[in-house]
């Protein structure tokens, strides 16, 4: 009796779990389990291919010619301006609203808009931006009278990065500011004003006490920041498209290379791999990095 | 004493006080100039913009260049196919959500703990994993350049997260009402079609707006998987439409703005919602 109570039950849940394990593991866990497989071959998409052990990833850090230590180099130097730059900031305009200014809502709500905005459109918009002829950057330069410095921002190697680091570092520090304000609110009202009692200006109180509560949150924004950072791919795709000369190509945009352009699956599947086990690997590091400071 | 300390704290520094506000406002400024830019400019002849006038209201309202657009620049079609495909993907992904969270919060049956586990993975795992293989079966399978193309790894990619908040709601939902259900007889499957369903409404709100900005903004899966001009979405449709008219500034402002205005008609009204779901999206993750 029991016992086919459970089997109805097994069926019950098999069923209920059924689409959302359907659809995870044909687009996510098959993939990935393929991806690892495939990145030992040399494969073209179609043939066999033949197996050769883990020599695409022996390639990848050796063979200049696919510029990978360039993307990954790229990607560092905006994770880099993410974690010191973005997060910073975001962590200021958080605190300033923690502090209840007028119209905190309506402040908040316009400093998290540009998350919203498809980056395609960002991109476009920065692409009007830069414009060498046209863009409102060397115009203004030029209405200043600093037309020394203008440049065409995309197309020269030495600012065709920066180019790309400035809107995606702008972007999102809306959204990194939007989770630490959730923290900053939840920090108890009786905290902050115990501390103020004591004698404690807006700032200590925001370094003392709010700062160390929303720790947690910091962490996150840092481990997002950094893992965002390597799988960026919309803004190059829009901005410069890997140019000039792959100065800003970054991992993504060199594994959509090795599909369309090389047709080398194989060490397509290698870029897919090493972006994984990246992800995790900055994940778990950031994470013990923020222990290690708690001890 | 203490209501003079008070006051004294309150009163301090006015001078940061303005500096905070004139920070805040051009702040303000500087995250709305985008939006007031690419209106204006999709309003615009190239005269206009090229001439003295790059940033100032159009003085001439060119509403012919949505027209242009939508028209020869297909931006109608676009966003009618984004439309399906985020509708779709985000019904898809929601109720496979529903029915796991389910099976994962309100059955008790040994492995719970570990199939939640298994979803979470998906919140970290980059898109970019999947794409090699998932491009090779699909185009062996002659199944690229279709809506479900798209439709289908939207989806999966929409669940882990779509879990991680229905979970957030359904473990508020009191298990004193499957147990009254169970003894008026209902079966695993009625209550939660009867009693637990009914209850998440508020939780639709939330995994919709997020898988919404999820799917309509993507970018990456749409131009690697659609090449044919049929089923491109918003996004895609953009990138083709500015590389055609690369001179033509006013039509390709036009399509930003039709890309963009369902978003933020959405946040003009539910601003608190689309931040909420953001942060019950990142707090656990």
């Amino acid at each position: 009796m029991k016992s086919k109570i459970d089997v109805k039950k097994g069926i019950t849940v098999f069923l209920f779990l059924l689409p959302g394990l359907a659809l995870f593991i044909s687009i996510l866990i098959a993939p990935i389990a393929v991806s690892v497989y495939r990145s030992m071959y040399d494969w073209n998409g179609f043939s066999e291919g033949t197996f050769i052990g883990f020599a695409n990833y022996i390639e990848l850090f050796t063979n200049g010619s696919i510029k990978f230590m360039t993307g990954l180099k790229n990607s560092m130097i905006l994770a880099f301006f993410s974690v010191f730059v973005q997060l910073p900031f975001a962590l200021f305009l958080a605190l300033l609203l923690g502090r209840k200014p007028k119209k905190e809502r309506a402040f908040l709500s316009i400093f998290f808009m540009p998350v919203l905005i498809s980056t395609v459109v960002i991109g476009q918009l920065w692409l009007k931006i830069y414009n060498p002829d046209y863009g409102l950057l060397n115009r203004f330069l030029d209405a200043v009278h600093l037309g020394d410095w203008k440049h065409v921002w995309v197309g020269d190697v030495k600012t065709a990065l920066g180019s790309v680091i400035v809107p995606t570092v702008w972007q999102y520090i809306g959204y990194h500011m939007l989770l630490m304000y959730a923290g900053v609110k939840g920090v108890s009202t009786d905290l902050r004003e115990a501390a103020m009692l004591d004698g404690a200006t807006p700032w200590q109180v925001d370094r003392y006490i709010v700062i160390p509560v929303i720790k947690p949150i910091i962490r996150v924004s840092v481990i997002f920041a950094v893992t965002g950072s390597l799988k960026t791919y919309d803004l190059v795709r829009i901005l410069t498209e890997g140019g000039p000369f792959q100065s800003t190509e970054v991992p993504s945009t060199l594994l959509e290379n090795m599909l369309f352009l090389r047709n080398r699956y194989g060490m397509g599947s290698t870029i897919s791999v090493m972006l994984i086990i990246l992800c995790f690997a900055f994940a778990l590091l950031i994470t013990a990095a923020f222990r290690e400071k708690d001890e | 004493m203490e209501n003079n300390q008070m006051e004294a704290v309150k009163k301090s520094n006015p001078a940061a006080k303005v500096l905070m506000y004139i920070f805040l406002v051009f702040w303000a400024l500087v995250n709305l100039f985008p939006i007031y830019f690419m209106f204006t400019f999709s309003l615009k002849s190239n005269e206009e913009i090229f001439g003295s006038n790059i940033i100032g209201l159009p003085k001439e309202w060119l509403w012919s260049n949505y027209v242009t657009a939508l028209n020869t620049g297909n931006m109608a079609l676009y966003f009618v196919n984004s439309l399906l495909v985020t509708t779709l993907a985000i019904a898809i992904s929601l109720i496979a959500a529903m029915m796991a969270t389910y099976a994962i919060t309100r059955i008790k049956w040994g492995l719970n703990k570990l199939t939640n586990a298994f979803f979470m993975l998906g919140l970290t795992i980059p898109i970019q994993a999947s794409i090699v293989p998932v491009y090779v079966v699909l185009s062996k399978m002659h199944w690229l350049n279709k809506y479900s193309t798209l439709i289908v790894p939207y989806s999966a990619f929409a669940l882990s997260m779509s879990i991680l908040i229905c979970t957030g709601f359904m473990v508020e939902i009191p298990y004193a009402l499957d147990e009254a259900a169970r003894i008026d007889g209902c079966g695993l499957a009625e209550t939660f079609f009867r009693i637990i369903l009914p209850l998440m409404k508020p939780a639709v709100s939330t995994v919709g707006v997020y898988s919404y900005l999820q799917c309509w903004n993507e970018f990456m899966f749409a131009n690697v998987f659609i090449s044919d001009s049929k089923h491109r979405t918003l996004p895609v449709g953009i990138k083709a439409l500015s590389g055609q008219h690369t001179t033509d500034w006013g039509p390709i402002g036009a399509a930003l703005v039709i890309a963009t205005f369902p978003t933020l008609g959405f946040y003009l009204f539910l601003s608190g919602k689309i931040q909420e779901s953001f942060i019950a999206g990142a707090v656990k993750g």
